[in-house]
């Protein structure tokens, strides 16, 4: 008979009702001799049900208002988000040379700052957010596109932690 | 017919604006709720969930279907979540550098919760909060688990995606974070509500 280690894993899964009928069995079999994973799991079932006490929050007032608002303040609305994020990166390059080549030439008596690029003026737009101070324009795409971001966030428990190949499947919705 | 989530998010990186505020109108409550039980606080939860929101309609020219579109957005949100609390953190030990960093899997901070008197007075509102502090001591990825789990109601190939660790390795995540759970709200849960209401003495001496 597996012991109490072996069985917790599949313990969450069964109080779930999501277990093969296999595992179901060996969790059936080590509950009806181990008192102690009885009660501990009839508690886990008090337990969800303790948590459903937690009430859920509605947002704010102004919430949706404040969403369309920081949409609507995103350049990219503009002709310049007609542009592949590639395309975009390299028109932001080529005017940047173009300014920093024109700032250069101006008859300015004292030296200026190059004016940023259309796309780091994007990407700073929300700079009083803590979450994005530290990624830069590239990285931030990569966040949202890739969902890579996570894993340097989590330290990975080696072994454990490898990608199911279940995740690669495609799924809808 | 519905359209599915996917289908909403194809429609907005075609330009449709109506997808965008439907996904918004869909999402809205559960984001605002993960993100005020990650980071318990409301104002900053509100701040992520629009920058959520913000990062969707930013992506949406490079969006392709390669998952479920929640594990996308709550993957997001986890991310972000994360990134708040651990600047915050730094920012607290940055005033008290003696303050314990409370890693991945250390043992939960002292609560309250296991010397706390609970007795036939104890309203609904104290015992929401309990649980909350509770489910906030865990672990960051525990905690992340736990919501998933417990409030939205996701399988575990999903939270293991937004996650980003094997079923496996999910399952041990939420067995630790519920043990811990149990102890800590032992005597809310060895004395749920009815019976410290009905005060007929039936629920468990502390
Ligand atoms: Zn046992």
């Amino acid at each position: 008979m597996k012991n109490c280690e072996d069985i917790s894993k599949g313990l969450i899964a069964y109080l779930d009702d999501r277990t093969n009928p296999a595992e179901r069995r060996d969790v059936e079999d080590h509950l009806a001799g181990c008192p102690a994973c009885r009660t501990r799991a009839e508690e886990f079932r008090a337990l969800w049900k303790v948590m459903e006490e937690v009430p859920a929050v509605e947002p704010s007032f102004g919430f949706d208002a404040r969403v369309r608002q920081r949409v609507a303040a995103e350049p990219s609305r503009s002709w310049f988000g007609w542009f592949a994020p590639q395309a975009r990166f390299a028109l932001s390059a080529a005017l940047l040379v173009a300014l920093t080549v024109w700032v250069a030439k101006l008859p300015s008596s004292h030296p200026q700052m190059p004016a940023p690029a259309p796309a780091a003026v994007a990407a700073s737009s929300d700079q009083d957010f803590d979450a994005v101070k530290d990624l830069g324009v590239l990285e931030d795409y990569d966040v949202v596109t890739n969902m890579d971001a996570l894993s340097q966030l989590v330290p990975a428990k080696a072994p454990e932690t490898q990608r199911s190949d279940s995740k690669q499947t495609e799924s809808n919705d | 017919m519905a359209r599915s989530d996917v289908q909403l998010m194809l429609d907005v990186k075609a330009g449709d604006e109506a997808s965008f505020d439907f996904l918004l109108q869909k999402y809205r409550s559960p984001l605002v709720n993960f993100l005020n039980r990650m980071v318990r606080d409301t104002a900053t939860a509100e701040d992520l969930a629009q920058e959520v929101f913000l990062r969707v309609y930013r992506a949406r020219k490079q969006y392709t279907p390669s998952a479920k579109f929640t594990t996308w957005l709550f993957r997001i949100a986890t991310n972000l979540a994360l990134n708040s609390v651990r600047d915050n953190r730094h920012r607290r030990m940055g005033i008290s550098l003696d303050a314990p960093a409370d890693g991945e899997d250390s043992a939960p901070m002292e609560l309250p919760a296991r010397d706390m008197r609970i007795d036939e007075h104890m309203i609904e509102r104290d015992r929401a909060e309990i649980i909350r502090r509770a489910i906030w001591s865990l672990p960051e990825k525990q905690r992340a688990a736990v919501l998933l789990h417990k409030y939205e109601e996701m399988d575990y190939e999903e939270i293991a995606g937004v996650l980003d660790c094997s079923e496996g390795a999910l399952k041990s995540l939420l067995f630790r974070a519920y043990e811990s759970l149990r102890v800590q709200l032992a005597p809310l849960v060895t004395q749920p509500i009815g019976q410290v209401r009905g005060g007929g003495g039936e629920g468990r001496p502390l």
